[in-house]
């Protein structure tokens, strides 16, 4: 059974003002377990709605979310055990950081869910580990960190409710390159231990190239694609008409076949993509 | 939810209401205001009433609005109401205990109603139909005067711009930061009052850090940008009077002499 299930989505924000505006209409999507999943579009393509209708921060204006199977809106009382199982983390979550110390901060999500002291201390420690927080940063204010262990801190604070499905609202949005590598590899260790279902939404297709199953390519509030990463960045031309692109490494193999030269062209990663050129040099 | 409230926004339009000069809206405002509470009598009552409905019904804007800004005081204007019921002389209609309904009594409390309605709608025919960006520029023309004085009147308006500026920014920075903590479980809903007041801790603490940073940085941009001030400054868009303004003035005039011949020629209902 698909742990996430939209059926005939629709959302419109300012209904009934001079401001209405349909953010996403008939998304019809379906995920896995254990899934990890990129959300490419434009900006305004409708990427934040859907991820907000998800976790149950917005109400659609029509249509149904199923979680496990259940409709989310079943009861709206219990709309809070939804935003447990459906973790989000937010563009720049470090806004969100108010505790005294950051051992705090991370235990506001665990501590909501009623958890015991010692269930709370080993959660906190778990998720700081996974982000690569050091130890000695716990008992320190928030706001004494620098951005990107506050953007850490921020993201452990979503993991310590352990949720079954996480979404990341792009994550290394402003980190510098080193950073954004590193969390991403920290992210999808984080997926390899749990198993977790992973939702990323991200303006980077080289970073969803390296680490999605499968890409949701959304576009003015529709969804346009639900497929393996490698169907979707074969259909170059079509997302570039919708502002969006292809990873570098898989232009240049694409050009290079197109001039004639013998090389796998779906390739996703740099890594790869040197391999498949040795390769093609060598067998020449 | 941060996004419902009406009271104050911006609804841009075309309307004769719309074009006015924003000066003349200001000054009319503040008459009609005094008006309404001049009127003495239910028929001058009902005269500035119908004149204000008539004005909101021209801005072109859904009456829907105008009811959801009404919807922010309305406890206010219950409240007021209910103890206005008890205030007042004349005949007993109704005794229970030590509280009295009398004649008097029910007419404060349909008056100081209707006048708190009629106030807050016709209040919000001003910020709806006027972009922050005039209404500051207007209110600086307005205080004008008060610079002989050696009051920073640019500056004051200034700060009321930027102010009004970051209503809708702070708006949107709540709705982040309150989506972020109601992801981690934040429950705001429930509760008695002192959970509820613990409960806005998660936000206003980031909510105020980010305020600071904002000031800071927009202090930076406008420093970077040589602002010094008001002296010599010239504007991009000036102001000025039409013919709509007159017939607003002629029309508005009307009505305040139309609700003093009402109070002269007709008893007081309320003193």
């Amino acid at each position: 059974m698909s742990v996430i299930k939209t059926e005939n989505l629709k959302f419109v924000y300012g209904a009934e003002t001079s401001f209405e505006k349909v953010a996403l209409s008939d998304v019809n999507i379906e995920i896995e377990h254990g899934e990890f999943v990129g959300i490419i579009g434009h900006t305004g393509s409708g990427k934040s709605t859907l991820v907000q209708l998800l976790n149950g921060l917005l109400k659609p204006t029509e249509g149904k979310i199923y979680l496990d199977g259940k409709d989310i809106w079943e009861n709206p009382k219990k709309i809070r055990n939804v935003r447990f199982k459906v973790g989000m983390v937010f563009q720049y979550p470090e806004y969100q950081l108010f505790e005294e110390t950051v051992y705090k901060d991370i235990s506001f999500g665990p501590k909501n869910m009623g958890l015991s002291d010692e269930e709370i201390d080993e959660r906190v420690h778990t998720s700081a580990e996974f982000v690569g927080l050091k130890e000695e940063l716990l008992q320190k204010s928030p706001f004494e960190l620098s951005g990107g262990e506050k953007r850490r801190a921020a993201i452990a604070g979503v993991i310590a409710m352990d949720p079954d499905v996480l979404i990341l609202d792009e994550p290394t949005a402003g980190l510098d390159p080193l950073g954004r590598d590193v969390l991403l590899s920290q992210i999808q260790e984080y997926h390899n231990i749990r198993k977790n279902t992973i939702l990323l939404v991200s303006h980077s297709m080289e970073d969803i190239a390296r680490i999605a199953d499968r890409i949701l390519v959304m576009n003015h509030g529709h969804k346009v694609m639900l497929d393996t990463t490698e169907n979707v960045f074969s259909k170059g031309s079509e997302l570039e008409k919708m502002g969006l692109r292809v990873p570098q490494i898989t232009k240049i193999m694409m050009l290079l076949r197109q001039n004639g030269i013998n090389v796998d062209s779906t390739v996703l990663t740099v890594e790869q993509g040197f391999n498949e050129i040795v390769k093609y040099l060598g067998s020449n | 939810m941060v996004r419902d409230i009406t009271l104050g926004q911006f609804m841009p339009g075309k309307s004769f209401i719309h074009r006015l000069d924003a000066r003349s809206k200001i000054v009319l405002l503040l008459a009609y205001i005094i008006f309404i509470f001049v009127c003495q009598n239910y028929i001058s009552l009902l005269l500035i009433a119908l004149s204000s409905l008539f004005i909101i019904l021209s801005t072109k804007i859904s009456f829907k609005l105008y009811l959801k800004s009404m919807k922010v005081i309305l406890f206010v204007v219950v409240f007021t109401g209910i103890l206005n019921l008890f205030y007042g002389s004349g005949q007993v209609l109704f005794e229970w205990g030590f509280l009295k309904i009398t004649e008097g009594g029910i007419n404060n409390a349909i008056f100081i109603t209707i006048r708190i309605a009629t106030l807050v709608m016709i209040s919000s025919v001003l910020t709806f139909t006027t972009s922050p960006t005039d209404l500051t520029d207007a209110l600086e023309r307005l205080m004008k005067p008060l610079s002989y004085l050696h009051i920073k009147t640019h500056e004051i308006a200034m700060m009321m711009t930027i102010a009004m500026r970051f209503i809708p920014t702070l708006l949107e920075e709540t709705d982040k930061i309150m989506n972020a903590q109601k992801a981690r479980g934040a429950d705001m809903e429930s509760g008695n009052i002192f959970q509820r007041i613990k409960a806005l801790i998660p936000i206003l603490i980031p909510l105020f850090v980010s305020s600071f940073r904002r000031a800071n940085d927009l202090a930076m941009a406008m420093e970077c940008r040589c602002y010094n001030g008001g002296n010599g400054r010239t504007r991009m868009r000036v102001l000025h009077y039409t013919k709509l303004d007159l017939f607003a003035l002629i029309f508005s005039v009307v009505i305040f002499a139309g609700v003093i011949l009402c109070n002269i020629y007709f008893p007081a209902t309320v003193k």
